[in-house]
């Protein structure tokens, strides 16, 4: 056991967290150079095209230093805000961290967040300046940063750079040096932590475990603590870059279980694994059930898919645990599914997976956080979607989430920052000059604001130099309303948004105006109104058609133009009818980019 | 009964809004000439027996055919074909080819009937869409071939071109009508995509005239042809009584034609087959004796779908008894939509046949993709 080395990385998505773990497993031969493929970590299609990690995955290496052999264990930790509990739930699998930040860039508000969880798991933190080797890299500068953040020396630095393969030694030796061996005790009862899961369509979940107590042989009746659940452990293992079974690992070891289980719902990220003969009085503390945040409905494009996209959630629920949701229906887009996400990211990587690996074309509604709404009778009820909102006269009072924001930027953009997040209205809590041009600002603001559209605003104006991480901070009454989208009279369900009384009138024009630019003219005139209740807020009027008619229909025009209108009216087709208006798909995806 | 279609596929220089097949370099045009007789000769079982009594060049521009190469395609049609008497024969002339000395030849040829492509009587639309010739050509070709004898002429001409006000437009028809010729083709100006005005249309630098703009335009000439005398008998031809083209009513009535020629189409009620639209790959095909087509079979529904399209265009309706031969009633299937069209004004129906109104024209597209059969329905 005290040769084992058991670290995560921390770091910011750009700063070179994957290419230099990929020089890390070369270094020390888990994989050969052959074998190497680019961002090795990443084996999700999206993920390696994305440069982020969406899940964590772990390996082991074998390392010879002062003659001694090592096995190190790398856990990698997925760097997006929608997943800090599994961020949480890796640190707690290791005793040190690399902390690598990007020496031309310094650090971001993300990186400190995870860099304060390892650091209060009491893990050893190796701090590493990468890309050291770029023309405008600024050593001297984030260094300084690093220095203020963990209060090290300068000398602990490593300068390294993934790319040109700088400094991997000194990673590694740093590695057996600083960070300490697992403590545990083999004789304990068994206690292993579950920090991932992974599906495997031959072979059901892999759950990945770190041993904290005990020992583990394979053919053990195990018990998930948190669950309940028991399994046969049918094969136990390390994880190099293909799994290598075990006979029996004990505390200290990373390593991956198979034991028949079907639906990744049953493991649950966090929860303790101990054996049924000798089970362990206590879990390990710091398990929760992961709560979503964000809520969307997602319906086929084609009516008729409804049961094909069902089977594609039930797929992907397989191998994506946090996924929550249930059947819902709408008049405008039929019968699809209302779904709870972690986050934004996790809600475009749930629709681009559908798209990807199932071929499913789908249209997401306007996301949405879970509000309480007080009745005036005095109860409480959770409302997720527009549609559950009770009518006002019902309505007590409504409550929201409310999240702590930190953002990280450049001291150029500080005005520009502010100014959004008090049009998203937030409140400025603290502002903090990391170094001269660098600075943090802590907003409090509803996380209804954040879920659409802000991330990207924030990228925007300040070219990419802003980094965020949030936490819930708890619900707070606001005053909100439902706004509603009527073609023709007609409420189109699927419009509707739940938004602050202040900006409803604006939200409702500028709908009204996006909808009069993508509705196609029809036949007739069709009236565009927002309302809030009764009352009605803004309107446009598309006009009836006018012309729709090509010019020659000769012997050589005839099938091109029969087929021109057939493939229109297929796209007609295509298109949803509320009342007699035809709506076209681009009109739903349409409100999730107003602007 | 059958038709002829010879598509001449070169140009002097390319019509910003043409996208029809055409090539402006005429280096190989007595080749295409000799292949398209040799298309002839293979192609002459196409239409089984039936008598020809229509014979259209189109194009391109097939005015640019000397007299002799004219000569040398009539000579191979009549030794493959069994052609009327009385046929029609039309020929699409630019103005700019039509000089007097050409007309005399024309005249002389068995072509009776000539398609002037004027498109406007004013010099900046002229410019703007890059035709060969002036304003001034455009009017004294038509006088000129009056003068060489020519009693049925057509005319074409484009409106919904971009401008301040109508006023372009109705002088336009007045010139046409001081010209008195016999039939009149009117096209709203069409951006296709791939085009001078499609590219500058998708850049920005073309700004096409608004529906509202073509829309009153195409009221104007509708009311100006009535003025005149001229019968609309489809959406954009009007004439005379008697001057229809019986060559372009016949694809609206489903009689076969055979297109010879790169890009021609050719139709005989169950498939339509398109020539290569390349003079290069056409000329290699033939000279090896080869023909170089595309066939596509026509199903009942696509017969059918085709029929709604073209006949709805036209005077003489949707016939609702012929569309029931090919298992479609809409009465029974489009009920609602047929009410709500009569209701608006959109159609008339009589004695069981389907009329699109003046204002249901306007939106004869929309009407017939509304009516199509689903082609799904095909199994």
């Amino acid at each position: 056991m005290k040769n084992i080395r058991n670290f995560c990385i921390i770091a910011h998505i750009d700063h070179g967290k994957s290419t230099l773990a990929d020089r890390l497993l070369e270094f020390t031969s888990t994989v050969a150079e052959r074998e190497m493929q680019d961002q090795l970590l990443d084996n999700m299609d999206l993920e390696r095209e994305r440069g982020i990690t969406i899940k964590s995955h772990a390996i082991q290496m074998n390392y010879h230093y002062k003659g001694e052999d090592y096995v190190l264990n790398l856990i990698d930790t997925p760097g997006h805000v929608d997943f800090s509990y599994e961020v949480s739930r890796s640190i707690a699998a290791c005793e040190g961290a690399l902390l690598i930040v990007d020496s031309s860039q310094g650090i971001e508000a993300q990186t400190i967040s995870n860099l304060y969880l390892a650091i209060g798991n009491d893990l050893e933190i190796i701090p590493v300046l990468n890309k050291i080797d770029l023309p405008h890299s600024m050593p001297e500068e984030v260094s300084d940063e690093i220095i203020d953040l963990i209060g090290c020396d300068k000398s602990d630095i490593i300068h390294a750079s993934g790319k040109a393969g700088i400094g991997i030694e000194n990673i590694l030796n740093a590695i057996c040096d600083r960070i300490p061996a697992p403590k545990g005790d083999p004789k304990a009862p068994l206690q292993a932590l579950i920090f991932d899961s992974v599906f495997n369509s031959y072979r059901g979940i892999e759950v990945y475990f770190r041993i904290m107590n005990g020992t583990l042989k394979k053919g053990d009746k195990v018990k998930f603590v948190n669950t309940g659940k028991i399994y046969n452990a049918d094969e136990i293992g390390v994880l190099k870059l293909n799994q290598e079974p075990r006979e029996e690992m004990r505390a200290g070891d990373v390593g991956y279980l198979i034991s028949g289980i079907k639906n990744a719902k049953e493991v649950k990220v966090g929860d303790t694994i101990t054996t049924v003969e000798n089970p362990t009085q206590e879990s390990i503390q710091g398990f929760e059930e992961v709560k979503p945040m964000v809520f969307a409905g997602i319906y086929p494009v084609e009516t008729s898919e409804f049961e094909e996209l069902r089977s594609a959630m039930e797929k992907l629920q397989l191998n994506d645990a946090s996924l929550v949701w249930e059947p819902e229906s709408s008049v405008a887009l039929g019968f699809g599914f209302r779904c709870g996400f972690l986050g934004m990211l996790h809600m475009e990587i749930v629709q681009e997976r559908l798209e990807r690996e199932f071929d499913m074309t789908v249209i997401t509604t306007v996301p949405s956080v879970q509000f309480k709404v007080f009745s005036t009778k005095g109860d409480e009820i959770t409302v997720n979607a527009p549609s559950d909102m009770p009518e006002p006269n019902y309505i007590d009072r409504i409550e929201e989430p409310f999240i702590k924001a930190q953002i990280i930027t450049k001291s150029d953009y500080v005005g520009a920052i502010i100014s959004l997040c008090m049009d998203k209205r937030g409140q400025i809590k603290n502002q903090n000059y990391l170094t001269s041009d660098r600075v943090e600002m802590v907003f409090e603001m509803p996380l209804a604001e954040i879920v659409f559209d802000f991330f990207d605003k924030l990228k925007t104006l300040s070219r990419g130099y802003a980094s965020l991480d949030y936490e819930l901070i708890g619900f707070r009454t606001s005053h909100l309303v439902k706004l509603d989208i009527m073609l023709n009279g007609e409420k189109v369900d699927a419009l509707s948004a739940i938004v602050h009384r202040d900006k409803a009138y604006d939200w409702g024009r500028r709908l009204c105006e996006k909808l009069k630019e993508l509705l196609p003219r029809q036949m007739f005139e069709i009236a565009i109104q927002a309302a809030i209740g009764q009352k009605i807020i803004s309107r446009e009027t598309i006009s009836a058609m006018r012309k729709n008619v090509l010019a020659k229909c000769y012997g050589g025009d005839i099938s091109r133009k029969r087929k021109l209108l057939e493939k229109q009216k297929k796209g007609k087709k295509r298109m949803r009818q509320v009342g007699n208006v035809e709506i076209p798909q681009e009109a739903f995806l349409a409100v999730l980019k107003l602007d | 009964m059958a038709g002829i279609y010879i598509h001449i596929p070169f140009c002097k220089q390319a019509c910003h809004y043409c996208d029809f097949h055409f090539s402006t370099s005429l280096r190989h045009k007595s080749s295409v000439v000799t292949a398209i007789c040799q298309e002839i000769a293979l192609q002459q079982q196409y239409l089984g027996n039936q008598t020809i009594n229509t014979i259209y060049f189109g194009g391109g521009t097939p005015s640019l055919l000397s007299s002799e190469e004219l000569l040398q395609i009539f000579s191979t049609l009549h030794r493959c074909f069994n052609i009327a008497p009385d046929a029609e024969i039309t020929l699409e002339a630019n103005p700019d080819d039509l000089t007097k000395a050409k007309l005399q030849e024309l005249a002389a040829s068995p072509v009776n009937r000539l398609s002037i492509g004027i498109q406007s009587f004013h010099e900046e639309h002229l410019r703007r869409m890059n035709r060969a010739h002036n304003a001034q050509e455009a009017y004294y070709s038509v006088l000129y071939a009056q003068d060489a004898g020519f009693t049925n002429i057509t005319t074409d001409l484009i409106y919904g071109i971009p401008a301040p006000s109508h006023e372009l437009w109705l002088a336009d028809l007045t010139k046409l009508f001081s010209l008195q010729v016999q039939h009149v083709s009117c096209y709203a100006l069409t951006i296709e995509e791939k085009t001078a005005l499609g590219r500058w249309t998708k850049k920005g630098s073309f700004k096409p005239s608004e529906d509202e703009f073509v829309a009153e335009q195409f009221e104007i000439l509708v009311a100006q042809m009535q003025a005149h005398g001229f019968t609309q008998y489809e959406i954009s031809n009007f004439c005379l009584p008697g001057f229809e083209s019986k060559h372009n009513s016949n694809y609206w009535r489903g009689v076969h034609y055979l297109g010879l020629g790169p890009s021609a189409h050719s139709f005989n009620s169950h498939s339509r087959q398109y020539n290569v639209a390349n003079n290069a790959k056409y000329l290699t095909a033939l000279t090896q004796n080869q023909l170089a087509f595309e066939r596509e079979e026509l199903t009942v529904v696509d017969q059918a779908n085709e029929y709604l399209l073209t006949s709805l265009r036209t005077i003489w309706g949707c016939d609702l008894n012929r569309l029931r031969q090919f298992g479609v009633d809409l009465r029974v299937q489009q009920k609602e939509y047929l009410d709500e069209l009569l209701q608006k004004e959109y159609i008339r129906i009589q004695d069981e046949v389907l009329y699109l109104t003046d204002k249901g024209k306007l939106l004869a597209d929309q009407i017939t993709l509304d009516l199509f059969l689903e082609p799904q329905a095909q199994a």
